[in-house]
């Protein structure tokens, strides 16, 4: 077993913004757009070092895919703690057509390269809401998969996963080599601390192509069009159920 | 897109942050539509390739502050507003441990040994606390209460001070002003006379802030029957001593959340190795660090009125007179686009004065007047954001009627406008010669 934990991080536009559609409705706006990591990442990111701290792993590797800014989504990560990145470099439109699909080629063929016993994912982005990246790069490994993790516990080469579904909790046991992907409750991101902020400096962060992975990032799909949702509109106060019931039927739901 | 306000709520809810919602009065929307309780304010600069000052650990270190600002800080900030104090010991500890309260002390005890440049980082960042008293607070304890300490105090003074302030795990207050001397740092009465090896220290001091909860102040008293400006040495003193009386705590117009103590010393035995560095240059320790002093408040509000200018157009955008915003009348949104330049221009003038500091320059003149300007253009932008909030802006909802009472200080306080003046005048020669 290497001990090598594979996390992935995506860089997104952070949750507090005000997200605008562009006027072509081709996309949204990003220039000049606060971007920040991925909360879920986040989570995965604190989950991998938090085992590393426990020694359940010796090494953590941070990968992002995107441009030149996604290096500063790597060295937040390194801040908190992971040992050492790798830069996928993929820009302009191949950059704006990277879906999940792409990512799980690349994630996989690093998870080889990289002799990773554990890759570590968010369960979804909070820009495109996927929720496919850690499903597509286990099938693509051939490896388990523990999804939607609020709770992962190594027990020697298998892992225990506690995953949060619709109905509840359920416990499964997965062998590792495995991918997990984290929800919401599995920890609390650490603050990076100043003191690693200065030290993730020193931190090695690799750069590679798609290419030299033998990953080809075409895309199958095309998106159209993107609209901001509906406003919503003004309601209107009823006094009785009976007025209820007739506006209902007037606008023909009932 | 919905994850995004699921993960924002679920947040809430599983981690019971109670993140300040702005919803007041813009009633219950759905939270796309939601102004954030975090305004992406216009000055920020995505690459750090460019900046004048600032790297990308500049930047990260920013965003790692913002965090522990807005899950540890800023939800409690009504509350601590209310009572008139806030936990010192418990949030110094926490930014402590994250590293922030030693950006520019030396390594040895704890600190990161980083330029000032990083300071006013932090200090920019801070201004993003709900209040101005905090950040007060926090910049009493790391800018001026610990500097002299850190540049001149021996190892053994150093150890028991400096070192748990910088870990916060001790609460430092700065003890310089009095009853009858604040501009007039000269006349001050504090005497501290040696007997055998002690100090006995009798006067009293006050706007001691963090006053009421600190465990040692920084303290200016004259030891010697000198002249005025080297009489003085600075004394680290435990405000546990006996003979030590915080006589009360000062109600005050703003900065409610900070606590101000009136402090008496009567006859309080403190060692003579208590002094930092050596007997009378107490006066030119303190001197020393105004430049780094001015700065840093400088930084802190230009932060929070990029804040209030950005709530103030969200709250005018929305509500509406004579059937359109009041955003869209002219006096408006022109009024706020000239606060707005001058905003910039001061931004502008810190960075320059901080990259010209960070290479060795002395920077008294230009601190000076960006603390003038500061203080001046924070009461011009409150007084006329708070006017485009009409009724709203004068109760006690808003932030910028807070920011109003909070920042009429800062003309006041950390060297008067009247003494920056003189101080910009000195360098021009234009002061009446005697």
């Amino acid at each position: 077993m290497s001990g090598r934990v594979l996390v992935g991080v995506k860089r997104v536009i952070d949750y507090a913004v005000k997200i605008r559609v562009k006027p072509d409705n081709s996309s949204v706006v990003t220039d000049g757009v606060k971007h920040s990591m991925n909360p879920f990442c986040e989570i995965a990111v604190e989950e991998a070092v938090k085992m590393k701290e426990k020694k359940f792993i010796k090494e953590v590797v941070v990968v992002s895919c995107g441009p030149q800014q996604a290096q500063e989504t790597i060295r937040t990560a390194l801040a908190m703690g992971a040992d050492r990145g790798i830069h996928v470099d993929v820009t302009g439109k191949d950059y704006d057509n990277l879906g999940p699909l792409q990512v799980s080629k690349i994630m996989a063929a690093l998870a080889k390269k990289e002799e990773a016993q554990l890759v570590i994912l968010g369960k979804q982005a909070i820009d495109d809401d996927c929720n496919q990246t850690g499903q597509m790069t286990a099938a693509l490994l051939d490896w388990p998969q523990g999804t939607f993790a609020s709770e992962v516990t190594l027990e020697g080469d298998k892992m225990k996963v506690v995953r949060e579904i619709d109905g509840g909790l359920e416990t499964i046991k997965i062998n590792t080599p495995a991918v997990i992907t984290a929800d919401l409750r599995l920890n609390t991101p650490r603050y990076a601390t100043l003191p690693n902020i200065m030290k993730a400096k020193k931190k090695k962060i690799d750069k590679v192509k798609p290419a030299d992975l033998g990953v080809d990032i075409t895309s199958r799909l095309e998106v159209l069009r993107v609209d901001e949702p509906p406003h919503r509109e003004a309601g209107v106060k009823l006094e009785t159920v009976a007025d209820l019931v007739d506006k209902l039927k007037e606008a023909g739901t009932i | 897109m919905a994850l995004r306000e699921g993960a924002l709520r679920l947040n809430l809810l599983a981690n019971n942050r109670n993140f300040y919602k702005f919803t007041s009065f813009v009633g219950v929307r759905s939270l796309s539509n939601n102004v954030s309780s975090k305004p992406v304010t216009s000055s920020a600069i995505e690459t750090a390739s460019d900046h004048l000052i600032y790297t990308q650990e500049h930047f990260a270190l920013k965003e790692s502050l913002r965090k522990i600002i807005d899950q540890e800080i800023n939800p409690h900030v009504d509350q601590w507003e209310a009572e008139g104090t806030f936990p010192a010991h418990k949030v110094f500890k926490i930014l402590g441990s994250a590293g922030f309260l030693g950006v520019n002390k030396p390594v040895e005890y704890g600190g990161l040994g980083l330029d000032f440049s990083y300071s006013v980082a932090v200090s920019e960042e801070l201004g993003n606390i709900r209040c101005g008293g905090i950040p007060m607070a926090i910049g009493v304890q790391t800018d001026m209460a610990t500097p002299a300490l850190a540049r001149f105090g021996s190892d053994e003074l150093k150890k028991e001070f400096l070192l748990p302030s910088i870990m916060g795990d001790k609460v430092a207050c700065l003890g310089v002003s009095e009853v009858g001397a604040g501009s007039d740092v000269s006349s001050i009465m504090t005497k501290a006379v040696r007997e055998g090896d002690e100090y006995v220290i009798n006067g009293g001091k006050m706007w001691t802030t963090n006053g009421t909860q600190a465990d040692w102040i920084c303290l200016l008293a004259n030891t010697s029957d000198g002249p005025p400006h080297r009489n003085k040495s600075l004394i680290c003193l435990p405000m546990n001593l006996p003979g030590v009386q915080i006589a009360r705590k000062i109600e005050k117009l703003g900065m409610w959340s900070s606590d101000t103590a009136e402090v008496f010393f009567d006859d309080v035995r403190v060692p003579c190795k208590n002094i930092i560095g050596q007997e009378g240059m107490g006066f030119t320790y303190q001197m020393l660090q105004f430049q780094e002093e001015r700065l840093w408040a400088v930084a802190n509000v230009l932060t929070t009125m990029d804040i209030i200018i950005q709530e103030t157009i969200q709250y005018t955008r929305q509500r509406k007179i004579f059937k359109q915003p009041v955003l869209y009348h002219q006096s408006v949104h022109f009024r706020l686009a000239e606060l707005q330049t001058e905003i910039e221009l001061l931004r502008a003038l810190l960075h320059s004065a901080t990259a010209l500091y960070i290479k060795g320059n002395d920077v008294t003149k230009l601190a000076s007047m960006a603390k003038l300007k500061g203080g001046r253009l924070a009461r011009e932008v409150a007084d006329s954001c708070l006017q485009y909030w009409g009724g709203m802006g004068f109760t006690s909802d808003v932030l910028v009627s807070r920011f109003y009472r909070d920042s009429r200080l800062i003309s006041i306080g950390g060297g008067a406008d009247e003494v920056m003046l003189g101080i910009i005048c000195k360098y021009m020669d234009t002061l009446p010669k005697k």
